[in-house]
């Protein structure tokens, strides 16, 4: 297919400002977040409504062009890189926050606004909408659903799909789909909502959602405490878990990761410590009081050396730094970084610590790893430099370690940053032939001539 | 056909070569895509080509051989206020702002200097022919500028090339400030002798702001001096990424300066201060000059900084009784890092009602000569700064650097809004004026 005439195409769908095909374009819609994943696009087309976004889709059906959606391009599995050139769909356009609907406390948005500008919006209606991901004041709404995003509250309140009821859909073949809807019990056929979510691109072009609102808590207490061994520091988090409180946040960062910081920062932290442990609970002020004395006292009974409590919100942010500046400090370390978040069951996590901690020996990479202990997703974070190539095959043995590491203690690949690329090569080993079939089934039915993010997830198909 | 291949090969290697020696500063760039958050151009166009994380890949495209620096490569560097947002909340560290400054340097060695801008800064770079351009600017400024009552602004009423008919810019003085005052300004028993620098708009255009500087050293002991020879600072031709001549002026400035043999030299410009401040980074490949650079660097203030540092009456204040809010401008607040002074001088003044604006340290939009070749663009971010400066209800609107002065009373005279844009100087002189007359 002549370049020229996919772009002259496109023009006639959206108009001639909403098209790029320059090479220097090209180039910047070549990447994302993820390092070493570059692929040059024919054409980057801004649509901004469904109707043309269908058009598109049966312009690219029919022409079998691959399709490649892409909201904020910060994913880390090179989720948006173009494969097999063709087009990239860039949905920032559907921008607008439609409406929120206060009785059933239901917001419908469009798919390019950014999740903190949801969050900004609903404020004065004393209404959150949890899912936070590190990059909530870039990621697009479309993008967090695409990768089901977690974030730092998922432990209590749950994930991108946990918040999602409703979706408008363009499928492979143009034609377009309301899943779900305002109703709390819907089952009303097979979830497609819920199938959507965390598709990563690549069963449809998600358009617009309803999202579920929750009324914001209205006291929180945080706490930082210290631990001389890892399993003193697991098992405060089975103990906090055991006693029937689940905190809002519950994150856990380890050795390298405290060194680094401190190094960086010099705000006191304890370099010899094997772990330190965030802790944050929120809701009802009474019961947030009880529930933080409760955390105490199991932290106390777990050998916890030191624990500080947040009198004050800024006394807050300065105790959270350290959770604050854990991935920008090791960032710094070296050029490239690779943020993974290989996740086990919670009660695994000092296991899973230590076979990071010889894998990082036994290759010889530089490895921090902090992430949220409370649901076991933890972020080993692998700096290196992409130029060394001696260095990266090291980072890939090491890497290979931690996922069938991961796996073997019973967790996934993936907690929150999707499959994309980059994991492919462990997705068989976890869900075996059979459970790859039944995905790659799946996908061909809904699009069978594979032009949908193509080489995403599930590799060939 | 085999021919033209290895040209265009050839062509991206010496391209390339270019920008061989910041390819490590560009590798700690991990493509994040933080800096969306805060780029002002980017929240406009939402093109990854506005934000630093696409100028910087551009970059490494070009490195690495992919593209040639193409007039495309020149037109995406040129998008870019230099406001230093990316940098300041990068995770990686990056210093995205001088990196992009090197992408415009190296689209300059490629492609040569824009016509206009040669022209001008062929002007700029002969002092004696540019203060001369100014000043009949100044002269003629009746025959091409309406006034606007109130606002020291005027609308342009002839079409002046690069400038939008309906902008408000300040008016061209009269007579410079310069030219208003001898070299020296005694004060008997002096604590300080202070040389002034001025910068070009506050000399030919904002010459009331001048004024207040002056009249504030003094009225605190100073003796001020204004070389008569300094020149621009340089910063339009260094953020355009002309290096060498920037550090013809930086070297010009660091002799006038060296000649005057004062204690401190302050401005009121934060950018101008900022660029006194940078010269040694500027002139890092000629060490001796580097040196000279240092020491002068060392004894450069910004003058609100001065105040605070050395001291200023407020026992003899008159009051102003106006609720008054604050923009920082970039290189205010993410350049030389200086935000709490100009408040605690505002809030020293009685009767002064202060207020906080939302997204204060956001940019205004101006970006130097960003604001001539990206007009729509750059009154849209602006507009967002209006919005914020209504919220307030504030009668007066404070900002140390001209050009952000500029940017934001065409704003205000746009969006119809009541207020007035003074340095903070302004507000403290007008309340030494004020005791005076009550004494
Ligand atoms: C520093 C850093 C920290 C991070 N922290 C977290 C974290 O705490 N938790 C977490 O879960 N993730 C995290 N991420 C990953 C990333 O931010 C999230 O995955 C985010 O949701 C991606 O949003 P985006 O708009 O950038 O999507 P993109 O990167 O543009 O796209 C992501 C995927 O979604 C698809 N897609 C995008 N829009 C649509 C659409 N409208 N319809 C269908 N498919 C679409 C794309 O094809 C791609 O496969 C982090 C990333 C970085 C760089
Ligand atoms: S410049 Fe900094 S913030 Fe922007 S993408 Fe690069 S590392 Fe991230
Ligand atoms: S300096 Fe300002 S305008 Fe330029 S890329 Fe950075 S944030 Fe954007
Ligand atoms: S920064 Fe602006 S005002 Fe200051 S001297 Fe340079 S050109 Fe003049």
């Amino acid at each position: 297919m002549e370049k020229m005439q996919l772009a002259a195409a496109m023009e006639k769908i959206v108009g001639k400002e909403n098209v790029l095909y320059s090479p220097e374009a090209l180039y910047e819609y070549s990447y994302d977040a993820t390092p070493g994943h570059s692929y040059m696009p024919d054409v980057v087309v801004s649509p901004g409504t469904a109707q043309e976004v269908s058009e598109i889709m049966k312009y690219a059906n029919e022409h079998k062009i691959p399709v490649y959606p892409r909201g904020s391009g910060t994913n880390l599995s090179a989720g948006t890189a173009p494969l097999d050139g063709g087009i990239v769909l860039l949905m920032l356009r559907f921008n607008k926050i439609i409406d929120v609907d206060l009785e059933n406390l239901i917001a419908e948005v469009e798919v390019g606004v950014i999740v903190q500008e949801i969050n900004d919006h609903i404020a004065q209606y004393g209404l959150i909408y949890p899912p936070d991901p590190g990059t909530v004041k870039t990621a697009s709404l479309g993008g967090t659903i695409a990768e089901n995003s977690g974030g730092l509250r998922g432990l209590k309140y749950g994930i991108t799909k946990n918040y999602v009821q409703g979706l408008e859909v363009v499928l492979a073949n143009g034609d377009i789909i309301h899943t779900g809807g305002k109703n709390v019990k819907d089952v009303s056929g097979y979830d497609m909502t819920k199938l959507f979510t965390g598709s990563e691109g690549t069963l449809g072009i998600v358009t617009k959602a309803l999202l579920k609102l929750v009324p914001a808590p209205e006291a929180a207490k945080s706490m930082i405490a210290v631990f001389d061994t890892l399993e003193d520091a697991g098992n405060a988090v089975s103990g906090i878990i055991a006693a029937k409180i689940i905190p809002a946040t519950l994150e856990i960062l380890d050795n390298a990761t405290i060194r680094t910081v401190e190094d960086f920062m010099h705000v006191g932290l304890p370099v010899d410590a094997a772990a330190i442990l965030l802790i944050e609970v929120d809701g009802h002020p009474i019961v947030v009081d009880d529930e933080a004395k409760k955390v105490l006292a199991v932290l106390k009974e777990n050998n916890s050396r030191e624990v500080t409590l947040a009198k004050s919100p800024e006394h807050k942010e300065q105790l959270w730094t350290a959770r604050r500046m854990a991935l920008p400090c090791l960032a710094k370390l070296r050029p490239t970084t690779f943020v993974e978040d290989a996740t086990i069951p919670r009660s695994k996590i000092p296991q899973f610590l230590k076979i990071v901690t010889k894998a990082s020996a036994d290759h010889n990479v530089t490895i921090g790893t902090f992430g949220h202990a409370g649901d076991g997703n933890m972020h080993p974070t692998i700096v290196c430099d992409l130029r060394d190539e001696a260095e990266m095959q090291r980072v890939h043995d090491a890497m290979d370690d931690i996922f069938k590491g991961a796996l073997a203690l019973g967790g996934t690949l993936s907690g929150e940053h999707g499959i994309g690329l980059g994991k492919l090569p462990w997705m068989e080993q976890q869900h075996g032939k059979e459970g790859m079939n039944a995905m790659k089934a799946v996908k061909r039915a809904l699009d069978p001539n594979l032009i949908l993010n193509p080489g995403k997830l599930l590799g060939e198909c | 056909m085999e021919e033209k291949k290895l040209t265009a090969e050839s062509l991206n290697n010496s391209d390339a070569a270019l920008l061989q020696d910041i390819e490590d500063a560009l590798a700690n760039c991990m493509k994040c895509g933080n800096c969306q958050a805060g780029c002002p151009i980017y929240r406009e166009t939402k093109k990854e080509f506005s934000v630093a994380r696409g100028k910087i890949s551009l970059m490494q495209a070009v490195l690495s051989g992919k593209l040639p620096i193409s007039e495309e490569f020149d037109t995406i560097m040129a998008s870019c206020l230099n406001c230093k947002t990316c940098s300041a909340n990068c995770p990686c560290g990056v210093k995205a702002d001088d990196l992009i400054l090197r992408g415009r340097n190296a689209a300059i060695k490629a492609r040569g200097l824009h016509p206009v801008k040669k022209t001008i800064f062929s002007l700029l770079s002969n002092r004696p022919l540019f203060n001369a351009a100014l000043r009949m600017g100044g002269m003629f400024g009746w025959l091409t500028f309406k006034d606007i009552p109130d606002k020291n602004a005027v609308f342009s009423r002839f079409p002046v090339p690069g400038m939008d008919p309906n902008r408000a810019t300040a008016p061209l003085a009269s007579k410079p400030l310069r030219s208003q005052y001898p070299e020296v300004i005694k004060t008997a028993g002096a604590k300080h002798r202070v040389a002034f620098f001025t910068g070009c708009t506050i000399n030919f255009m904002y010459t009331d702001m001048g004024k207040a500087v002056i009249d504030v050293l003094t009225e605190n002991g100073n003796e001020v001096v204004l070389p008569g020879k300094q020149h621009c600072c340089g910063t339009p031709v260094h953020v355009s990424g002309c290096f060498d001549l920037a550090n013809e002026m930086a070297k010009h400035n660091i002799e006038v300066f060296e000649e005057c043999r004062a204690d401190y030299i302050v401005g009121a410009c934060g950018s101008c201060v900022e660029a006194l401040k940078d010269y040694p980074k500027w002139l890092k490949d000629e060490p001796e000059w580097q040196e000279r650079a240092q020491r002068l660097a060392d004894r450069v203030r910004e003058i609100s900084e001065f105040l605070v540092e050395t001291g200023y009456h407020t026992d003899n204040l008159g009051r102003i009784d106006k609720r008054v809010t604050m923009h920082d401008p970039c290189h205010m607040v993410r350049g030389i890092k200086i935000t709490e002074q100009p408040r605690q001088i505002l809030k020293s003044i009685p009767g002064v009602d202060f207020v906080e604006m939302k997204e204060h340290d956001r940019c205004c939009g101006s970006g130097g000569s960003f604001c001539l070749a990206h007009y729509e663009l750059s009154r849209q971010i602006n507009d967002r700064k209006c919005k914020n400066i209504a919220a307030t209800n504030a009668d007066y609107v404070c900002a140390s650097c001209p050009s952000c002065r500029m940017h934001i009373t065409d704003g205000i005279v746009q969006n119809h809004m009541p207020q007035t844009v003074y340095h903070p100087i302004q507000l403290l002189a007008a309340a030494y004026q004020k005791g005076r007359e009550k004494a």
